[in-house]
């Protein structure tokens, strides 16, 4: 992988902030764009846009043809068997929500078991929480283990007969750790649930597959893989997407409309009310082509790779804890520096051009089991480098010398 | 961008020497607010009578910014009227939003005046004082 080459065409990358070169650090939480991706999207606007599905004139069909397009290099990026098993949404959150209130608010009664992680992004927790609270069922934790991540024995414990729903992530957000989603879709399936993927963290950074994890849905968002934001995807079977009923409604998802009852299209259409986010899912199948050119596999490798040195050269620096796993972790480091605050730190390295997350990172439980109440973390994607991370690290070093001196 | 802007020594000298650092008798006005976006949250005691705040202490987690801030609207809040300590929470977005604002006799908090160069942190810095105003609005209620 030609890293330089790569960096080249991410425009915004090359610029100073504060005086230094900027080095981003924080793609976890949202990507930067590659010039393909966002000439896509100003070509499409240029040159190609109209509302896709009703004109019969040119551009209604480029459009039209634009969207569908970008649907099937999703389906196919997925390797999902068809392009109707992938559904447009504003993103992870999103798509979440839709298996939550179209499926498992339906699926679920009193007795009945939700089963999630305490890991769990709160876009992955509380849709959960609702639908336990609005159908009685029981929402439960698979325990999770010291550095944070869960046996395949504990969730063959949690999960049972009256699981309806298993719900988790691919990757933590914080963690770093990946999920052994094959085994545990296993074990769901023996039980008769569904297995629900938040692929917000994993779509990024590895080959996927949802026909070889045999999950039924799954998550993710364009803004963390290259792509736009507001755009982002459910991927659901097809036998199960075709017995869910819409949660919204209005244009486009219609079949035939009468005075007091109406019938749907098909899938995914009837999940896609309203004129739908066009020139995003063009950006999305930009991204999805940019991605693919690099090569899954690669950027999976490289941002191991990065977290690895990352998590060694982190380790030391006296008096820094890291969260997580050391093995086998995905391209991210969380860490705290002493009892220096997070936020503290994250301001010293903004101003060393250095750009890292602070705080909960929307995993408020997580951090309640980690005990903490907020952390520091580094995440890396394809256009980072060793030079990005030894940045860091001597701008950590700087932050402990600031407030070594500041408060002793 | 200048961190000693953000960090000057009174502030430094509050976080690591927060004042009224503690909690009051049971009977005092408490007010729990958090931060939604880090997880930061302070519990805000304020022990008021006949419109005036007597005593005031504060507990709970954040940075080094929340907590000097912190630190600083207890000590300059105690013998304030409700309309002074509100007037005084009235400075503090002012100057949050880089007015120039004098403290008089209480010159501390003119040094979180750099915060004002660090969006992201004004949030921090206002926490205790919206638990100020929370409090005192629960008192004219
Ligand atoms: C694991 C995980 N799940 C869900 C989300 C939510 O994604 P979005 O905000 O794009 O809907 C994120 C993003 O922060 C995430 O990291």
């Amino acid at each position: 992988m030609n890293i330089a080459a790569i960096r080249e065409q991410f425009p915004i990358l090359h610029q100073e902030i504060n005086g230094h070169p900027l080095v981003y650090l924080d793609s976890a939480a949202s990507s930067q764009k590659p010039r393909s991706v966002i000439d896509a999207i100003n070509r499409y606007y240029e040159k190609d846009h109209s509302n896709v599905h009703r004109g019969v004139h040119t551009l209604g069909s480029r459009a039209t043809d634009a969207y569908e397009g970008a649907r099937e290099k999703v389906a196919s990026f997925l390797n999902a068997a068809l392009p109707e098993e992938i559904i447009f949404t504003r993103g992870t959150t999103t798509a979440l929500n839709l298996v939550a209130s179209s499926y498992a608010r339906n699926a679920c009664k009193p007795g009945d078991e939700i089963v999630i992680t305490q890991m769990e992004h709160h876009s992955n927790l509380i849709p959960w929480q609702q639908v336990a609270k609005a159908t009685g069922a029981t929402l439960k934790y698979i325990p999770l283990q010291p550095d944070g991540s869960f046996t395949l024995a504990d969730a063959e414990l949690t999960i049972t007969a009256n699981t309806k729903v298993v719900a988790m992530t691919y990757v933590s957000n914080v963690l770093g750790i990946v999920n052994p989603i094959k085994e545990v879709a296993a074990i769901a399936h023996r039980n008769g649930a569904v297995m629900v993927v938040d692929g917000a963290q994993s779509t990024p950074h590895m080959r996927v597959d949802v026909r070889d994890l045999d999950c039924d849905f799954y998550a993710f968002s364009g803004h963390k893989m290259c792509g736009p934001t507001g755009i982002g995807a459910l991927y659901g079977k097809k036998a199960l997407l075709s017995k869910m009923e819409p949660i919204e409604f209005g244009g486009e998802m219609i079949d035939y409309v009468d005075l007091y009852e109406s019938t749907w299209k098909d899938i995914p259409y009837r999940f896609e009310g309203g004129t739908p986010i066009i020139a995003n899912a063009v950006g999305l199948g930009a991204a999805i082509d940019f991605l693919q050119e690099v090569g899954m596999d690669e950027i999976d490798k490289h941002q191991r790779q990065l977290a690895a040195y990352a998590y060694d050269r982190l380790s030391e620096l006296e008096g820094v804890s890291i969260y997580g796993p050391k093995a086998d972790r995905a391209g991210l480091v969380t860490f705290n520096l002493g009892d220096v605050h997070p936020h503290d730190v994250a301001t010293v390295l903004d101003s060393e051009g250095i750009a890292v997350r602070a705080g909960h990172h929307c995993c408020q439980p997580l951090m309640r089991f980690l005990n903490v109440s907020s952390t520091a973390r580094a995440s890396f994607y394809l256009y980072n480098t060793e030079q990005d991370v030894d940045q860091l690290i001597a701008g950590l070093l700087k932050t402990k010398e600031f407030f070594g001196h500041a408060i002793g | 961008m200048q961190l000693d802007d953000l960090y000057r020594r009174v502030i430094m000298d509050h976080y690591k020497n927060p004042r009224n650092h503690g909690t009051l008798e049971a009977d005092a006005v408490t007010i729990k607010l958090n931060n939604p976006t880090c997880g930061d949250s302070i519990a805000l005691q304020l022990q008021v009578e006949n419109g005036l705040v007597t005593d005031a202490k504060f507990s709970g987690e954040g940075c080094s910014i929340s907590l000097s801030s912190a630190s600083m609207m207890t000590e300059v809040v105690k013998g304030k009227t409700f309309d002074q300590a509100l007037e005084l929470a009235d400075k503090f977005s002012a100057l949050m939003k880089g007015e120039p604002v004098e403290f008089e006799d209480y010159e501390d908090i003119e040094a979180l005046s750099g915060v004002n160069k660090f969006p992201a942190r004004i949030k921090c810095a206002t926490l205790s004082w919206n638990a100020l105003r929370k409090g005192i609005e629960q008192q004219h209620e």
